[in-house]
């Protein structure tokens, strides 16, 4: 979710397409991500390279591409149509792609960006959404079994006091910075003319860019990423809510998808039925 | 805090010659078995088996005089009590020769068994507790479908296989052809629903709703690059990179943008020239015979491998006519995976009859019907509990009149459901607890529910008192003033005395 709009805020749509395209080239398709931008950028009068948002300097990478899809443009990614997708409140002629259809053994990621302060988040300058609100959406999550494990990142000012008041199980989150800490943005451009991309974000890339769908890393290392040194603010998570040691979590089960399988065994022996027929 | 007693009439049928000798009472009599499942603290289920012992009419024992099980099974099956729940298990002497050597129980594809008498009472009664377990819920089917409510850690990795229980369920079959300059693929899926899908889907139409659709993917590969193995001259799919072949192909499967229901995907491989035969290796090495997999709430995928062409010059593209038998035979026994009816763990001294066409026999539907109605009612007292408590949280949501009436019908509806299972009545159980679970989620989530002001008390204050504190001052002031004035006029006259 990018929760500003507006050109001076390109790095947060910068950041969340970045991520969006780690997360489907670790094999989560589209019908399983709900993507909410201001998508203001790519044809902006301002943009002095039409159609395309880059996350890094060297603008090798066109992170806007050719196959975003954007579930919740522009002035429909509000707290409400938030919170909706979250609860699943959702009027009945909402189509598939903008639900969230998960049961109790998805596991969700939920990654935010934008301007925030201390207790709450800023959607498109008109409004907040503050951590009770939050964590109250996540209880009824729970309490309908939406979802199986939950990680929660966000790259705001004071991006902790977010999940502070989280109080459902299975709850892992993340934050770039910490109460009281303001998180910086990595490099500006000077050809697009703004900055391109959040320092903690761009850490978490470089991080995601070496896992590939088999690999068993796992959270811990995710903590490790950015240290003060690097990110300036104090990056934060917070596990106690979470039931298995993060040591045991890979990063696969959140930003990738590996199923289940099973070999099929049995087989059913059916009638060809029609005369004429040949039956193995 | 759930409750739920389940109730499952059972007749067992002595044919002559099978009666054990330390009976309790002369025939015929009743009997309960009851079994405590406890799933936690709050949650327990107990288990009701009301036997009626009885001996065989005439009819039956002309029956049980064919010669073979099935034969037998077919005869008894217009004189039974087939409502759906019940059971009925007929126990032939030792020496009978209708249960081939070696077998003491034989299941048939409707509701009843033949049980092979043998030692005294408590061994027959050891031996009819373990068909009825296979024929109707055991514990751990049981634990499966409250699966939620059992504290971490104690189900098993099975637990959370099956689909969970929906109102309707889209099955879609897609052909996945990576390479048409090789292959021209056709296959009659109409002609296959028809035929062999349709009859199953009738069967299960008590459960569910279903809907099916095909589709024929071109240029769809796998995400995996198979290996060459010279000894075998074909390529193999070992099973560790099986969960990553999925979620390539995932993307370009499309679902029905109207519906909600949960889709079950069914894929059908046709191999490249270039990567053809293609087998799938389980984990011990061994190819695969069915040449497929599946995985839970998600759906299957078989590889159909294309022969060679006799001659190398053969013009390419090859004509492929598919097998549907052979591939809606694999197809439905994903099907009955995915549902969670198995045939694996039933013990070795039992044979299981063929359901045939219909793909699953009528116990099996009993099976799926107890799973679901319990898990029925778990969800609806989950969440109206939980919309309890959210109204009681927050005080200002509105209700409006329609979400009363869904809660109230839902409620009404699950009261029946539990007094329907304590009766033994597993239709009209299943069915109040459908419209229960129904009303239940609409209640929960109108989209009218939704709590978004939170107002802190210090945001109150700091947004109220510059607003009124302003105001409320020279207000005050002047109300005082007022006060004063009247309580000087009202001295005034007395002074004036």
């Amino acid at each position: 979710v990018c929760t500003s709009r507006f050109w001076f805020n390109y790095r947060h749509v910068a950041n969340t397409l970045s991520v969006y395209r780690s997360v489907k080239r670790l094999g989560i398709p589209d019908s399983h991500i709900v993507l909410m931008l201001a998508d203001d950028m790519a044809c902006n009068p301002r943009n002095p390279k039409p159609a395309t948002v880059f996350s890094h300097k060297n603008m090798e990478l066109n992170v806007y591409g050719d196959d975003v899809e954007v579930d919740y443009r522009s002035y429909e990614v509000t707290v409400e149509n938030f919170l909706r997708v979250l609860t699943g409140r959702i009027p009945p002629s909402t189509p598939r792609s903008k639900r969230l259809l998960s049961d109790d053994r998805s596991n969700i990621l939920i990654y935010m960006t934008g301007h925030g302060g201390n207790g709450f988040l800023k959607f498109q300058d008109s409004e907040e959404i503050t951590n009770v609100e939050l964590a109250d959406a996540f209880e009824q999550m729970w309490q309908k079994r939406r979802y199986n494990e939950l990680l929660f990142i966000i790259d705001t000012c004071q991006g902790a006091s977010m999940y502070e008041r989280f109080y459902s199980p299975n709850i892992m989150a993340l934050a770039s910075s910490q109460v009281g800490e303001d998180s910086l943005s990595h490099q500006p451009d000077l050809g697009i003319g703004v900055h391109l991309m959040d320092r903690y974000t761009f850490y978490v890339l470089e991080f995601l860019e070496e896992i590939h769908p088999a690999s068993q890393t796992n959270m811990n290392d995710l903590f490790q990423v950015c240290p003060k040194s690097l990110c300036v603010s104090t990056p934060g998570h917070r596990t106690d809510l979470f039931q298995r040691d993060p040591q045991n979590v890979l990063i696969t089960d959140f930003f990738g998808s590996v199923r289940k399988v099973e070999i099929t065994a049995e087989t059913l022996s059916l009638d060809r039925g029609v005369p004429g027929l040949q039956s193995k | 805090p759930v409750q739920v007693q389940l109730v499952v009439p059972m007749a067992v049928v002595f044919a002559p010659g099978s009666v054990p000798g330390d009976l309790p009472r002369p025939l015929p009599f009743r009997d309960v078995q009851e079994m405590e499942i406890s799933v936690n603290l709050r949650t327990s289920v107990t288990s009701r088996y009301e036997m009626r012992y009885r001996s065989t009419t005439a009819h039956e024992e002309a029956a049980l005089a064919a010669a073979t099980a099935r034969e037998a099974d077919a005869a008894l099956y217009p004189l039974q009590d087939t409502t759906l729940g019940s059971l009925t298990m007929y126990v032939v002497p030792e020496t009978s020769s209708l249960l081939p050597q070696g077998i003491n129980v034989y299941v048939g594809k409707h509701r009843s068994a033949l049980v092979r008498a043998g030692g005294g009472l408590a061994a027959l009664q050891a031996r009819l507790r373990e068909v009825t377990q296979v024929m109707s819920f055991t514990a751990s089917s049981i634990a499966a479908a409250l699966s939620d409510r059992v504290p971490n850690g104690q189900l098993g990795p099975d637990a959370r296989r099956n689909l969970k229980s929906s109102l309707g369920y889209e099955i879609t079959f897609s052909l996945l052809n990576p390479d048409p300059k090789s292959h021209t693929v056709d296959w009659d899926i109409e002609g296959a629903v028809n035929r062999f899908v349709k009859p199953v889907l009738d069967k299960l139409s008590l459960v569910a709703n279903f809907s099916v659709d095909s589709q024929i993917l071109y240029y769809a590969v796998l995400g995996v690059t198979p290996r060459y193995d010279k000894e075998s001259s074909s390529f193999l799919l070992s099973a560790h990179s099986l969960p990553h072949v999925i979620n390539p192909v995932e993307a370009r499967l499309g679902s029905s943008a109207a519906s909600l229901y949960p889709v079950l995907n069914f894929l059908l491989y046709v191999p490249e020239r270039s990567h053809s035969p293609l087998y799938i290796q389980d984990k011990d090495g061994a190819p695969v015979s069915t040449n497929a997999f599946h995985s839970p709430r998600w759906g299957g995928i078989m590889v159909y491998n294309v022969e060679a062409p006799a001659s190398p010059q053969a013009s390419l593209p090859l004509h492929v006519d598919v097998d549907m038998a052979r591939v809606m035979e694999v197809f439905l026994a994903q099907l009955r995976l995915l549902f969670g009816l198995s045939r694996e763990e039933v013990p070795p001294t039992f044979l299981l009859e063929n359901p045939g066409n219909e793909g699953l026999a009528d116990w099996e539907l009993d099976h799926l019907l107890w799973a679901h109605t319990v898990e029925n009612i778990a969800t609806v007292s989950t969440t109206l509990t939980s919309l309890a408590q959210l109204l009681d949280k927050i005080g200002n949501i509105v209700i409006k009149d329609d979400v009363a009436s869904e809660v109230y019908r839902a409620v009404a509806s699950v009261q029946s459901a539990v007094t329907e299972l304590s009766l033994g009545h597993l239709l009209a159980a299943f069915q109040a607890s459908k419209e229960a679970v129904t009303c239940s989620e609409r209640a929960f989530f109108d989209p009218s529910l939704l709590h978004l002001l939170y107002f802190p008390d210090d945001q109150k204050f700091a947004i109220y008192i510059p607003l009124f504190l302003p105001m409320a001052v020279p207000i005050l002031l002047s109300l005082a003033k007022i006060v004063r004035e009247t309580r000087l006029r009202k001295k005034e006259p007395t002074k004036m005395d």
